[in-house]
């Protein structure tokens, strides 16, 4: 009697709680349902749609037929496109790994308690929410051959400065300067993060032990950084590989040093929106978007290497 | 009771429905309320566009004009995005890009609409006319024309002791007044050798007897001999160190340095005689204009915009009534007076020329005798920026101007057989 009773008290339980918990699915569901659907159009959608016209020959107007790997065969064959992947490589290669140890060496200082870190955060992370356009206005001027600021200071100490913006090979060094200094706030706050999250324990231990600071940044803060720094390097070699504003506004369109320095998005840009070659633009898409995916899953892939999680 | 209550209300039903037909009927005899979208890429002309799209509709109340004004540096792509999701504006402003737009059908041919209508285009430059058919059909109505002058410092010409550039003056003669007027010492150069076609070269090439594009715009004239000594009157102004240096004039361009006392004169079009005439506070009163030094002989290159109409806009009636006004001598007046540009309509253009005495504008309606259109095909930009490719070498030094030309004809020739 007694087991028959609690066995339908179970029964109505359980219903009732496999109905919570479809309840909490289907709610679940409803919040993240607008999301999910501009991201299935703008991203997945529109990236099959990408990949889609690639193989054809679409035009400004949206006008297109069939034309296979043609784009792509033209990409192999086009020195502009192998010189823009040269620059972004190059572009790459200095400015992320210098932005990483300069906000890796920042955020270790303003971690400890020093006087007016918070302003001094505040500070390194205020490139980060000022306007692109804005900033490559400022630094234009600022990088000016003849007129610019920098120039003269250099003048006074007797060096002639060089054509920062319009000189083939200087001009990307100044876009990295000014990406670099662009992104580190942000790649510092990332990193403030990771270091708060190591137990202070270590330090203690460390500290009663007799290790200076050195050993104790290279042994202990660093080893435990390193999930840190590996989330920081994949996102920031995503987004370098990326790059595009800061050189179409630095660098005028019209300008000797162009070739040098533009980018691969930047090419895509040209071919698109200036020529109207959306097929042939979207091919270099494509092809960026399998270099960076083949950049990333080979750190993840070698990432146990290097990164030792929780100790 | 109930019988007339029923009648009484099919009586009034009735005059109901009579009093709102008759109201809807009224309203359709009315013409409908229309928004015309027009599209423009100069600042310096918002204010005279404005004006004449107020005219425009004080003569027809139910419809209005929006001007929609997009910096040049957007203003195709803009277009073109919105062409493509199937908008854009109704009537917008067109250069020598109009063949990629009639070749993919985008903006609507008027032929028949001139007719209709008994518009005689020869109130317009025929080279202007012409400007704006493709395969045959006319696609715009022209709307101003530019030609390019010499623009010149006096201040800087008197301190050297030159008397000021003529009708008479040749390739020589500049050369010699720019080596006479460049001083290295305090920045200033006798002129500014710039990289760009239609201020620059292009008046050069023709002026040498080369061309840039055959006239059935199947091939590049750049490997010709003509052509090839037209750019190298630049290069050899460069060599003989009395212009800036390419790199120099694009850290700070050609126009800045003119206004700046720093370059002593400047190739440029009619479009800048309010900017140099009127609102910038060095040249307003220090500069003038003058004609073309010739080469072999004279030669100019006139451009012009037209007004177009979207083959998809929603309202054609009204927007050809508002290009054929805007294509009308009233607003070519409004435009001379304000002296923005010279307008295409005959016997408009004193009015720009008087619109600022300071100046000698007459020039530019001089040289309209020996004038030779900007030349553009289906693929302008890309062989503009082959241009740029190449050239921007050569000023640099780094390649010899025939090598580059030479590349240039062949890249052009390409682009050329693949339209």
């Amino acid at each position: 009697m007694e087991s028959l009773k609690s066995n339908q008290k179970n029964k109505i339980k359980a219903r009732f709680r496999s109905k919570r918990k479809y309840n909490d699915w289907m709610w679940a569901y409803i919040m993240i349902a607008p999301l999910m659907v501009g991201i299935m159009y703008f991203y997945f959608i529109a990236f099959f749609q990408n990949f889609f016209f690639s193989f054809t020959d679409l035009n400004a107007f949206g006008k297109w037929s069939f034309i296979g790997i043609a784009n792509y065969v033209k990409i192999l064959k086009d020195p502009t496109v192998w010189q823009a992947f040269k620059n972004t490589a190059f572009f790459t290669i200095v400015s992320v790994p210098i932005s990483i140890c300069l906000a890796l060496f920042v955020a270790n200082l303003l971690n400890s308690k020093i006087k007016g870190r918070v302003i001094y955060r505040t500070l390194f992370f205020l490139p980060v929410v000022t306007m692109p356009a804005a900033v490559a206005m400022i630094w234009r001027w600022l990088f000016s051959g003849d007129f610019g600021i920098i120039n003269y200071f250099l003048k006074m100490i007797s060096i002639e400065g060089p054509s920062w913006l319009n000189d083939p090979k200087y001009a990307i060094f100044t876009v990295i300067i000014v990406a670099i200094w662009s992104s580190v706030g942000y790649n510092m706050v990332l990193f403030l993060a990771g270091l708060q999250g190591i137990s202070p324990t270590y330090y203690e231990a460390a500290t009663i032990d007799g290790a200076n600071s050195f050993t104790i940044f290279f042994k202990i803060t660093l080893p435990l950084l390193t999930p840190t720094i590996f989330f920081v390097l994949i996102i920031s070699l995503i987004s370098t590989f990326q790059v595009f504003d800061l050189i179409l506004m630095m660098i005028t369109d019209t300008s000797v040093a162009l070739e040098q320095t533009q980018s691969i998005v930047y090419l895509f840009y040209k071919n698109a929106f200036v020529y109207g070659d959306r097929g042939y633009a979207t091919a270099i898409s494509i092809i960026l978007f399998f270099v960076i995916l083949i950049v990333t899953i080979a750190q993840i892939k070698y990432h146990s290497k290097w990164v030792t999680y929780d100790v | 009771m109930k019988k007339s209550l029923l009648k009484i209300s099919v009586l009034v039903v009735s005059v109901l429905m009579i009093l709102t037909f008759s109201l809807a009927a009224a309203t359709t005899a009315a013409e409908k309320k229309v928004t015309l979208t027009y599209s423009i890429w100069d600042s310096k002309q918002l204010p005279s566009m404005e004006t004449i799209a107020n005219n425009f509709t004080e003569l027809y109340p139910n419809i209005t004009i929006k001007v929609e004004l997009t910096p040049w540096a957007q203003y195709w792509m803009k277009l073109d995005t919105s062409i493509t999701a199937g908008g854009g504006p109704d009537v917008f402003w067109m250069n020598v890009f109009m063949p990629k737009y009639a070749s993919n059908g985008v903006i609507l041919p008027i032929d028949d609409k001139i007719e209709a209508d008994n518009i005689d285009l020869g109130n317009y430059p025929e080279a202007l006319v012409e400007l704006y058919n493709y395969d045959g059909k006319q696609y715009a109505l022209p709307k101003d024309f530019d030609t390019i002058g010499l623009w010149y410092n006096k201040m800087l010409f008197d301190a050297a002791g030159i008397k000021y550039p003529d009708e008479t003056w040749d390739w020589n003669t500049v050369t010699d007044a720019a080596k006479k007027l460049t001083d290295t010492s305090k920045g200033i150069y006798g002129i500014a050798a710039r990289r760009t076609g239609q201020e620059g070269y292009y008046n050069t090439i023709a002026q040498a007897g080369g061309f840039v594009l055959s006239p059935d715009k199947k091939t590049s004239g750049y490997d010709k001999p003509e052509t090839i000594a037209g750019l190298k009157f630049w290069i050899d102004l460069i060599e003989a160190g009395v212009s800036p240096t390419i790199q120099q004039m694009t850290d700070t361009s050609p126009v800045s340095l003119f206004e700046s006392g720093k370059v002593a004169m400047l190739y440029d079009g009619s479009w800048m005689a309010i900017e140099y005439g009127k609102t910038n506070e060095y040249t307003k009163d220090k500069v003038d204009v003058a004609v073309l030094p010739k080469g072999v002989k004279q030669a100019v290159i006139i451009h012009g915009l037209g007004y177009c109409i979207n083959a998809k806009t929603k309202n054609p009636e009204e927007a050809w009534l508002f290009v054929q006004y805007l294509g009308g001598k009233e607003a070519a007046v409004v435009q001379a007076e304000t002296g923005t540009v010279i307008p295409a309509f005959k016997g408009t253009q004193e009015l720009w020329v008087e619109s600022m005495p300071s100046l000698n504008l007459k020039v530019f309606i001089d040289m309209l005798s020996y004038s030779v259109p900007l030349a553009g095909s289906i693929n302008t930009p890309k062989w503009w920026d082959v241009e740029t490719k190449y050239f921007t070498q050569a000023w640099t030094g780094k390649i010899s101007i025939e090598d580059a030309a030479k590349q240039v004809a062949t890249e052009m020739n390409a682009l050329l057989s693949a339209e």
